[in-house]
Order: C-alpha cells, then sequence, then structure tokens
C-alpha cells in the first residue's frame, strides 16, 4: 500500500514537471534563448551553422524525447552543452514541439 | 566675363546637390542582426548616421574593409556577401554565394575577398571590385578562423577533420593548396598575428592550441599550451570563444580557455604558458587596447552582462564594467581611446572613455552584434 502510495505520488510530480505548457512571459525568454543563444550555433534562423539545422524538415524524422534528453544534457564529443540548468524538462519539450512546428517568422 | 559666373553659379549648386566631402577613417557599422541591417555609425562625434537595410540573416555576421576605406564587405550567416558603399550609404553589390557561411577575409592587395562557408565545406574566392567568383576551394568540412596574410595568402582550419589550410591566391583563378594536417581536435577558430607571420588554431575537442609559423609552412604546425586544462573536465561551452588578432598585447598574446573561467597568457617568444588570470566567467573575447596596456574581455551566456578590464602590467583584472545584457562585441578605436560595446537584450551600443571608463555615449540599435571599423581595412588579419 505505501509502496503504491509512493509509486502514485511520484507519477503525480512527473505528470506535473512534464504537463502543460509554460507559462506565456516564460515562453517568450525560451523563444527569446532559442533565437539568440542557440542562434550563436545553430543560426538565428536555425538553418545550421557549427551545429546542425533546427528546422522542422531536419527535425522530422528525430524521436522528440531524445530530442529534448539532447538539449537538458548536451552531447559529448560535440560543442553542444546541456542546457538542464536553465530548462526544465517540460520546457525543453514544448521547446521541441515548437522547433517541430517551425518557429514563427 | 559672363562664364566665371556661370561656373561658379553651376559649382554652388554641385555643392548643394552632395554632401561635402569625408574621410571614411572615423566610419563603421554595427551589425543589427534581429533586422538584418547595419548600422552606419562615425566615432568623432559618436553618432549614428543611418541604416543600411536588406542583408539577409546576420546572425555571426562579419565585416572587412576595403584598403581605401570606403566599402565593407559583410559576411552574412545565410551565405550572403554583401559590399557596402559607407559614403552613400547603400548596397553596392550582393550576392548569396553559398548556403551557410561563416565569415571571410580580404586579401593583402585589396583585390579578393575570400569567404569561408559551411555549407558546402569551403572557401570562395571573388573579386572584391564587381564581387565576380574567381574560384571555389572545397574543404569537405567546416571552414572556421579564415584569416589574410602576406602574398594574397588565405589561411583557416577545418572543423571536423583538424587541418589548417594555406592557400596561395596569388593567381586567384588557380589558387595552390597546403595543407597541414593532424593539427588537434576541433579547431574552432583561429587568427593570424599583426605581423602576418603566425597562425594560431583554438581547439575546442582537446586543450590546447596550434601553431604554424608561416615563414616556414613546411616545418607544419606545432602544439602551444598543451593541457592547459591541467586534466580537469572543462564546463560546458554556451558560447565559442572568438580568436583575431587583438589578442596580441606586446610580447603575450591573451586567449579564452576554453571551457574555464580563465584568459591564458602566452609569451610569443617562448611560446610557452605567462601566466593565466581568473575572471568572471568564460572569456568569448579579449581584446587588447590599442597601446596594449589593458585587455577588455566580455564573456559567454549565462555571465554575458559583464565586461572585464585586464591590466597587462599587473596581470590581473582591474576593472569592471555593466554595459548591459548580453554583451556580445567590443571594437577600439585605432588609437583606443574609446571602445564601442553592444549590448545585445538592452538594444543598445555603447561607447566608453578607456581612460576613465566614463560613459561617453548610448545608441539604440536592434539586437547589435559585432561592431566593425574602418581602420580594420589597414591590418592583417581583419
Amino acid at each position: 500500500m505505501l509502496r503504491f502510495l509512493a509509486m502514485l505520488a511520484l507519477a503525480a510530480v512527473c505528470t506535473t514537471a512534464l504537463a502543460g505548457a509554460p507559462a506565456p512571459a516564460r515562453r517568450a525568454e525560451i523563444l527569446h534563448l532559442l533565437r539568440q543563444d542557440c542562434g550563436a550555433c545553430h543560426g538565428l534562423t536555425l538553418k545550421g551553422g557549427l551545429g546542425p539545422s533546427l528546422e522542422p524538415a531536419a527535425l522530422a524524422a528525430k524521436d522528440a524525447d531524445q530530442l529534448s534528453f539532447v538539449i537538458l544534457q548536451g552531447r559529448r564529443g560535440t560543442p553542444m552543452p546541456p542546457w538542464g540548468a536553465f530548462l526544465t524538462q517540460a520546457e525543453a519539450r514544448w521547446m521541441v514541439e515548437q522547433l517541430k512546428k517551425g518557429l514563427p517568422k | 566675363m559672363r562664364f566665371p559666373v556661370i561656373a561658379a553659379l553651376l559649382l554652388g549648386i554641385a555643392a548643394c546637390a552632395t554632401p561635402p566631402p569625408r574621410g571614411t577613417g572615423d566610419l563603421g557599422l554595427v551589425i543589427e542582426r534581429a533586422a538584418g541591417r547595419v548600422m552606419l555609425i562615425e566615432t568623432s562625434g559618436r553618432s549614428s548616421l543611418g541604416h543600411i537595410e536588406g542583408l539577409g540573416d546576420l546572425s555571426h555576421a562579419s565585416a572587412v574593409f576595403s584598403r581605401d576605406g570606403r566599402y565593407a564587405y559583410v559576411f552574412g550567416r545565410d551565405g550572403g556577401l554583401t559590399k557596402l558603399d559607407l559614403l552613400r550609404a547603400r548596397i553596392e553589390r550582393r550576392v548569396i554565394q553559398a548556403g551557410n557561411s561563416i565569415g571571410g577575409a580580404i586579401s593583402q592587395d585589396g583585390r579578393l575577398v575570400a569567404v569561408a562557408n559551411y555549407v558546402p565545406g569551403g572557401i570562395r574566392i571573388f573579386d572584391a571590385q564587381t564581387l565576380e567568383p574567381l574560384s571555389v576551394v572545397p574543404t569537405g568540412a567546416k571552414v572556421v578562423g579564415i584569416a589574410d596574410a602576406p602574398g594574397n595568402r588565405f589561411v583557416f582550419s577545418l572543423f571536423e577533420t583538424g587541418e589548417i589550410w594555406i592557400v596561395d591566391a596569388s593567381d586567384p583563378r588557380r589558387p595552390q593548396v597546403r595543407k597541414i594536417v593532424g593539427v588537434g581536435k576541433q579547431p574552432y577558430d583561429g587568427f593570424i598575428t599583426p605581423n602576418g607571420r603566425h597562425y594560431i588554431a583554438g581547439l575546442f575537442g582537446e586543450d590546447g592550441l596550434a601553431l604554424v609559423d608561416l615563414w616556414a609552412p613546411q616545418a607544419g604546425a606545432r602544439r602551444i599550451l598543451d593541457g592547459y586544462g591541467r586534466g580537469e573536465e572543462p564546463l560546458p561551452v554556451y558560447k565559442m570563444p572568438h580568436l583575431r588578432g587583438w589578442a596580441v598585447a606586446g610580447r603575450y598574446i591573451f586567449l579564452p580557455a576554453v571551457g574555464r573561467h580563465e584568459v591564458l597568457v602566452l609569451d610569443s617568444v617562448t611560446w610557452t604558458e605567462a601566466g593565466r588570470i581568473a575572471v568572471h566567467g568564460q572569456p568569448v573575447f579579449a581584446v587588447a587596447q590599442p597601446g596594449a596596456r589593458r585587455v577588455w574581455v566580455n564573456f559567454a551566456f549565462p555571465r554575458n552582462d559583464v565586461v572585464q578590464v585586464i591590466d597587462v602590467a599587473a596581470m590581473r583584472v582591474v576593472k569592471e564594467l555593466r554595459p548591459g545584457r548580453a554583451v556580445l562585441h567590443m571594437e577600439f578605436t585605432p588609437r583606443g581611446e574609446q571602445v564601442w560595446v553592444s549590448s545585445r537584450d538592452d538594444g543598445a551600443v555603447l561607447v566608453y572613455d578607456t581612460a576613465t571608463y566614463a560613459e561617453l555615449a548610448r545608441l539604440p540599435a536592434q539586437s547589435p552584434s559585432g561592431i566593425f571599423l574602418t581602420s580594420r581595412g589597414a591590418m592583417t588579419g581583419f
């Protein structure tokens, strides 16, 4: 019973962490980060630079979970740093959704 | 008798129609990267002279200048190469020369402009006057750290393959390539010393830099500051450092340490470490003030709202400024009495008096990044 409750609590924590897009003000901050700071390597229009293209066509075949993992953890052996100190899991997930849709111009 | 009167009258009309002649020695431009335009600036009155629009994607854009200081060549991320007439404040010519580019250089004689490309990897050489394409040097890898060298040569590094190439463009339609392989893992940028003799590439994939003596290129590259990280894991790098000849302050060369809150000091006589200076964050630019008494440093995200000033004689930080959010670039006037600083997220370019650190001017700008003054046109490696 205790174990079940613990699992339930954990599930609740996970869903709240994952669920829900960030609030509008935070979304603007994330988009700014995406364009400006991610854009430093991936290009302001995200078509690629030292880092690869982040345009919808380039990401279409890639798994969303894996993409958010890369955002949060970085990629060893490449210049891609981990952004986990600045983004929650839900925010990274939301970022991936925006990238797959294509950012508003 | 009547002729001189008419001539004088005509001259008067001509004088009204055209602006008075002026030099270009105090002109420059600021990249307004989100707006795809540049702001034209002058450093005597510290003012904006207007904007030139329509330059495309200017993220990470840079510029070089013609030897007469009248024209700027702007390299855009979208592969655009734009020639600007600074006196007429307009685009002279523009070509889209590749899918994705990172920078460029102008030859010693001023007749060639070379553009470094990520996609497709390689450099393309253009006639500086007409922007007519003259030749292509494919590399199969991303080109970084392109610099002009004496003898109408261009030197650059290849990120994926760890090579330094020296391209002799004396015959620009048939450039000759010398390849130096195995210089180190993932060179991220490179520069040539102001005397045109040494090319130094910074490495991302390992602690150290690669040095090529252009007086003896057959000797290849040698590793310098090898293992400067002392085996410690570097911090995550949120912005790549930038290298250029401004790193040289007299005998010493001040270099950003990758993934560390340090500026490394390299002795350019012995090519060994002369010290290291603890700083506020991971340095992006470490720029020697003309006169080489001080080195100004800005920093990578998220510590990018601070500029620190290192005193070269004392080898320590003596001043800290907070010009605004996301300080991206600093550019000195040729004699070093002013420094122009861009704050991307405050939308401003600030001008400081380098002797007193007083703020002399503040110009509004849209997401300003690079600041480029025409004095670069007279310097090797710029």
